[in-house]
């Protein structure tokens, strides 16, 4: 019988690190890093859990900041009410429709602007380079500001130059619609967010060896062939970080719709209601509750990445 | 070098900051936050520090831009008892909220009387929750009929007389000319209703509560029907701008200036403006020669006209260490002379009646009068301490204005009250 050839034991260790027999040198490295790594994980800790913690612990009451007297015990009342409330869904599907229109654009673009940045001559390279991590570098209540004047419909030039299009004359109002005020809250983002895709893909490409694109010339291979043969299956890793960075990232979008639309048109993001319920409202317990399902969203679609798509947060580095 | 002076400058702010008790031997330093303007509020303060000959000295902080985020800043301040602020420059519409949470020192009896003499009733009311003054009234703002006299004259329009929304809807269709309201959504949009449903004889808040379940809204109301009505066919006629649903004072001025103009509603510093872009040679002479002015208009024939009421209260706070002191620095701030003076070098309207009969005023103010008389009728916004639930639920139902109609206002009262005993969120 199988019991008796092989036990039942030695199927769940590891061949290659079986445990207790960590040699003294690696014990000695592990301990190293705790000890650099130490104080940084501990004010990790103070600077990010305790604000989660007293946010889960605010949502629990109806707490008013103007009236802390008042201050009742809830429960979970804030979440049946958030849950329950149409505008927390709206919301949700305006969230997800920027975050989805953005990362997909951002990622088909950023991979060009990879390769641009990749390929081009190396006299011109820093200048590229420099170039298109421009916008990357400009704040983004500024770069909102700057889409805004461009597309309002007194000081901007974007209905002058493009009034040959359909559906766009002089007098087209594009924040005074959702679905137009949030095209161009998308347009804003992707320009911004763009280079930031780009630059981890770079560090993708790099990642692929020359060899196996040789290899594949010598065999024959197409450019076509070789990029979805050769070079992005063995950038997937650098994918899939630069994917989960920026879903993580789109996901809570504030600054673009606070400055271009003020929440009009049902153009309201979740982290705008966190914001209107915490900060304008001093609604502390209401809004802790929407800053809390926030995060559980956020969470969720990180541990969705890093299960469903297997990101490997490590062999992205290149540890392995 | 240049890390150290910015670590001194660091240095030098936080002192100040801190200066509120006034150590060693200076006088004490009472911090003003105030809105932005063009310097008239840190003149003043300087003006009333020397006067005080050494008892205090007014430092002005700038708050931001808009109101909302005023009123955000100095709400998370005093919630967390912060001494720094002693003096504050609170829109109109605020002083409820910040009188009900405990954040205002009590006004003194004599200061109180003192401040309230010769002052609009308005501006005053403004400035009072629960039958007691709870700040001191600065400057009074309010919207007028700007128009354009030749338009008005083409369209036989007599402006001497009221005139109603609908005359001008159809004096602009007919000349083909614009009239300019604030339709975007923000405090404006409330501006403009509220004045609609005063005009129409109602009441944005019918009866104010200690808690939110006690107010009672005027929203379900014929009159309200009829300001919705209003503002939907201003609104909807072809003699808006074609971005009208996020049109603001700025957007409608610059409108007002230009070759379409007819009709506008707006506040007085449009005037200011017009006058100071003739003077940088951006805009021609002929342009505010041909600016006219009325009372705002009403919304029926016979109706009386309830122009809007703005402007800046001035607070002083609860946690302050100087409190006299910071009374005694408002009885200044507020005097006559310097009203007059920001009324002309700043463009913002005196809260006090006497300052409309200053030559220099009446110089650079030929509508002082008319800004008098909509002073006089001028009627406040919704005063409540939850002002914030109520424009935020107001906004949500009211924008964009041209789909208002009359289940608007019963659905924004159903709204606000579901809101207000946190069964829905904003």
């Amino acid at each position: 019988m199988s019991q008796t050839t092989l036990p039942p034991v030695e199927k769940t260790r590891p061949v290659s690190a079986p445990r207790g027999t960590i040699s003294d040198r690696s014990r000695a490295e592990r301990k190293l890093g705790w000890m650099l790594a130490g104080p940084a994980f501990v004010v990790m800790l103070l600077v990010t859990a305790y604000p989660i913690l007293q946010a889960v612990w605010y949502s629990l009451f109806n707490y008013r900041l103007t009236d802390p007297e008042n201050r009742t015990f809830e429960g979970l009342g804030n979440y049946a009410v958030i849950l329950t409330d149409w505008v927390w869904w709206q919301a949700i599907i305006v969230t997800v429709v920027i975050t989805v229109v953005t990362v997909a654009v951002e990622l088909v673009l950023g991979f060009a602007l990879a390769l641009v940045m990749a390929k081009a001559l190396s006299s011109i390279r820093p200048v590229v380079r420099a170039a298109i991590l421009i916008p990357y570098a400009v704040i983004t209540v500024v770069s909102a500001f700057a889409w805004q004047f461009a597309f309002r419909i007194d000081t901007g030039f974007v209905n002058n130059w493009f009034a040959w299009l359909p559906g766009v004359s002089d007098t087209t109002d594009w924040f005074g619609g959702q679905a137009s005020s949030l095209f161009v809250i998308c347009l804003a983002e992707i320009w911004k967010t763009t280079p930031f895709i780009s630059l981890l893909l770079l560090a993708g490409l790099a990642q692929v060896p020359e060899v196996l694109q040789e290899a594949a010339k010598v065999d024959g291979a197409t450019w076509w062939q070789r990029m979805w043969r050769v070079t992005i299956p063995n950038m997937k890793a650098a994918i899939m970080v630069a994917l989960l960075f920026r879903t993580l990232d789109a996901f809570r979008i504030f600054d673009s719709i606070f400055v271009m639309t003020a929440g009009a048109n049902n153009t309201e993001s979740v982290s705008f209601l966190a914001y209107r319920q915490t900060i304008s409202r001093v609604e502390i317990g209401l809004g802790s509750a929407v800053s809390v399902l926030l995060f559980l969203s956020v969470v969720l679609i990180a541990f969705g990445f890093i299960k469903g798509f297997r990101v490997d947060l490590a062999q992205a580095r290149g540890e392995r | 070098m240049l890390g150290g002076s910015a670590a001194t400058l660091v240095l030098a702010s936080t002192l100040a900051a801190c200066g509120g008790g006034g150590g060693g031997s200076g006088a004490p330093v009472l911090n003003w936050y105030i809105n932005p303007d063009s310097g008239g509020q840190a003149e003043i303060a300087a003006r009333c520090s020397e006067a005080s000959n050494g008892a205090y000295t007014i430092e002005v902080a700038q708050l931001p831009r808009d109101s909302p985020a005023q009123r955000e800043q100095l709400i998370r301040r005093l919630a967390a008892n912060d001494e720094s602020i002693d003096l504050m420059s609170l829109d109109v519409v605020f002083p409820p909220e910040f009188a009900q949470a405990g954040f205002l020192a009590p006004v003194p009896e004599d200061v109180a009387q003192e401040v309230s003499e010769g002052v609009f009733e308005g501006a005053l009311d403004s400035a009072t929750w629960n039958g007691e003054l709870v700040a001191v009234p600065f400057w009074a703002n309010t919207q007028l009929l700007w128009y354009r006299q030749s338009v008005a004259e083409a369209a036989g329009l007599d402006m001497t007389q009221p005139v109603t929304w609908d005359q001008l809807i159809e004096a602009a269709e007919s000349q083909d000319v614009l009239l300019s309201a604030q339709g975007r959504r923000s405090e404006s949009l409330m501006v403009w209703f509220n004045a609609l449903l005063e005009s129409a004889g109602g009441q944005y808040i019918e009866e104010s509560g200690e808690s939110p379940e006690e107010i009672q809204f005027g929203l379900s109301t014929p009159e309200a029907d009829r300001a919705s009505e209003v503002m939907a066919a201003v609104a909807n006629s072809s003699a808006v701008g074609a971005g009208f649903t996020t049109a603001s004072e700025d957007t409608s001025a610059t409108e007002f200036e230009s070759d379409d103009a007819g009709f506008m509603v707006n506040w007085p510093f449009v005037y200011a403006q017009a006058v100071s872009k003739v003077e940088a040679g951006t805009l021609d002479q002929s342009v505010p020669d041909d600016y006219g002015w009325a009372l705002y208009p009403a919304v029926d024939e016979g109706t009386p006209s309830a122009p809007p009421l703005g402007g800046i209260d001035i607070a002083v706070s609860a946690f302050s260490r100087n409190v006299d002191l910071a009374y005694e620095a408002v009885t200044c701030i507020v005097q006559d002379e310097n009203q007059a003076d920001y009324m002309v070098t700043n463009g913002n309207p005196a809260s006090s009646i006497a300052v409309y009969d200053d030559p220099e005023v009446r110089e650079a103010y030929p509508m002082a009068d008319t800004i008098r008389e909509s002073l006089e009728l001028a009627a406040s916004r919704p005063l409540t301490a939850y002002y914030s639930e109520v424009l935020g639920s107001f906004l949500r139902e009211f924008h964009p204005p041209g789909s208002v109609n009359d289940q608007t206002g019963e659905r924004t009262e159903t709204l606000t009250k579901a809101v207000l005993t946190g069964e829905q969120l904003l």
